[in-house]
């Protein structure tokens, strides 16, 4: 049976707009999140302004656990902790969170990798003004590394696009619930085509922004 | 004042001991430009680095305007780095902030209020000459600009002693002169103690007061620029030396010269007031005793002349012995062997 577009028009509008919301939230929370994660995991290695082997340890180890974890079976997984702390699984509130929890350690790796190519005599050189650790952290390292930084975030953001597909699939809501439903279940060739189309247009819109927000940044 | 005190630094590197500094010890006195030469891995670095502690020392003690700093708290210590300013042979600017922002930065962790920090800015652009590149970002300026930059942040915080670690050795030569006359204008105006380290012996020719020697991780030579040039001791000083005074022949020179001048070759070494007197002349007169000149030059270090040539004696040789006799109670004279000599 075929969808009827004139009723189901605004149903891809809010299937939009779930996505967009899942995206967004979990943006912001896992860059919070992993920003001061990979900020950590940064300071705190060998020879570094705050060098400490234990935090730098179980940092890693938390890392090497998480990542290779499969977004869908992570979903499943903590499909208890997210009832426990959301109070529901299904929706795109309760979506948000495995999703943050996947993004963030990706996003702390993207950090760490981006403090890392900052020039050490850079820092040195902070530390030689008699900059403490916290001033060198928002004073130095973070602006230093922006340009990449957002260049970063928004391959995090191109690929949550994915994650938010997968999580509709388990009840999250959204496009990838549509493109699901309809599309793949029920054969609606055309339904899958427009969502395809929604989220390539998505997928663009960041990448655009990411690259200019970053240029801006880089400033060259 | 800056004083090391039989400082020792050893590097643990995988299990393995790396001695970076044995035994050194010296003092930078107030107002002086004091340079420390050495090739690459004497230590000089290493040595710099104690002065703000971004080293610390194995054991000696550093102390700097009369403090002992290694037993300082971490609050004591920033606020000791604020009164030493540190170049770069990178320069490290931050490549984040503005020319103006980078001058800013030491002055907003001193908590200055923002239009002392506006005053100072300017003031310091127009003492490196930077007024018009204010608003540019590093990557827009040139490798001279750069350390301009870098000087002017590193004097933001009025500090009483400024470390330059090779800060020259990334420019071209002509940028280096500028630069070296930036950093005598810093020395002679604000009265700012200068300890700088490089590989290059013109640095410390051009600027420096005094010097001191390093290799494998000891001062080997150290005493007014002047006495080194004019009387070094060990092989590398007399190395570095001879990079910059073309003081010594090649072998190929003296065994060309040797084909055209029979008689032995002196070298004859005038140092302080002796250059400013015709001593080669009148004595060689006195004896009836040609001489010629064959090699050599006449330098300018801090004010003062340095004369080193090498001289061929004409005539009967015990005239020539007494010649010489004469003439090593006024200059230092040395029979030419070989171009080592």
């Amino acid at each position: 049976m075929r969808v009827d577009w004139t009723t189901f028009w605004p149903r891809i509008i809010e299937a939009t707009g779930e996505t967009i919301l899942m995206v967004i939230f979990t943006l912001i929370f896992s860059s919070i999140i992993g920003i001061a994660m990979g900020v950590l995991f940064f300071v705190t290695r060998k020879g570094n302004i705050l060098e400490n082997k234990y935090i730098f340890l179980v940092l890693n180890l938390l890392v090497n656990i998480v990542r290779p974890i499969p977004f869908i079976i992570l979903l499943v997984a903590l499909s208890p902790i997210t009832r426990a702390i959301m109070g529901t699984t299904i929706g795109t509130a309760a979506a948000i969170f495995p999703m943050t929890i996947a993004a963030c350690f990706a996003v702390a790796r993207i950090v760490e990798s981006n403090l890392v190519s900052i020039d050490p005599g850079i820092i040195e050189a902070a530390q030689a003004m008699g900059a403490s650790p916290v001033r060198i952290i928002f004073g130095v390292l973070i602006p230093e590394a922006l340009g990449p930084l957002i260049l970063g975030l928004t391959f995090v953001t191109v690929g949550l696009v994915d994650f938010s597909a997968m999580a509709g699939t388990v009840g999250g809501g959204g496009l990838g619930d549509l493109a699901m439903t309809y599309g793949y279940q029920r054969f609606d060739t055309s339904v899958m085509i427009v969502t395809v189309v929604i989220l390539i247009l998505l997928v663009q819109i960041a990448q655009f922004s990411g690259n200019f927000l970053s240029r801006f940044f880089l400033r060259r | 004042m800056i004083k090391f005190e039989e400082v020792n630094k050893v590097f643990g590197l995988e299990g393995k001991k790396v001695q970076a500094l044995k035994d050194v010890s010296l003092t930078i006195s107030k107002g002086e430009i004091f340079g420390v030469v050495g090739f690459s891995g004497a230590g000089k670095s290493t040595l710099l680095r104690l002065v703000n502690l971004l080293e610390r020392p194995t054991s000696g003690k550093v102390v700097v305007n009369d403090q002992e700093i290694s037993s300082l708290s971490q609050v004591e210590l920033r606020k000791l780095r604020r009164k030493i300013g540190m170049i770069f042979q990178s320069f490290n600017l931050f490549n984040s902030r503005t020319v103006y922002g980078n001058i800013a930065y030491p002055l907003k962790l001193a908590k200055l209020p923002k239009d002392q920090i506006d005053h100072r800015v300017k003031e310091l652009l127009q003492f490196v000459g930077l007024q018009d590149k204010s608003e540019q970002y590093p990557e827009q300026l040139s490798g001279g600009q750069k350390q301009r930059v870098g000087i002017a942040r590193a004097l933001a915080t009025s500090p009483d002693i400024l470390i330059c670690d090779e800060a020259t050795s990334a420019l071209d030569p002509e940028t280096t002169g500028e630069i070296l006359q930036l950093l005598r204008k810093v020395n002679e105006e604000y009265n700012i103690t200068i300890l700088l380290i490089t590989h290059e012996m013109h640095v410390i020719r051009s600027i420096c007061h005094r010097v001191a020697v390093m290799e494998n991780g000891t001062v080997i030579e150290e005493g007014s620029v002047y006495d080194i040039f004019s009387n070094p001791q060990s092989k590398t000083t007399k190395n570095f030396i001879s990079s910059v005074l073309n003081d010594k022949l090649s072998s190929k020179l003296l065994e060309k010269l040797r084909n055209n001048h029979f008689g032995n070759l002196y070298r004859v070494i005038f140092t302080g007031g002796a250059s400013s007197q015709p001593i080669l002349s009148r004595v060689t007169r006195k004896h009836g005793i040609d001489f010629n000149i064959i090699y050599g030059s006449i330098n300018e270090l801090q004010d003062q002349l340095f004369g080193n040539l090498i001289v061929e004696f004409q005539g009967p040789e015990p005239l020539i012995q007494q010649v010489i006799n004469e003439l090593k109670q006024i200059v230092e004279v040395r029979e030419v062997i070989s171009h080592e000599s």
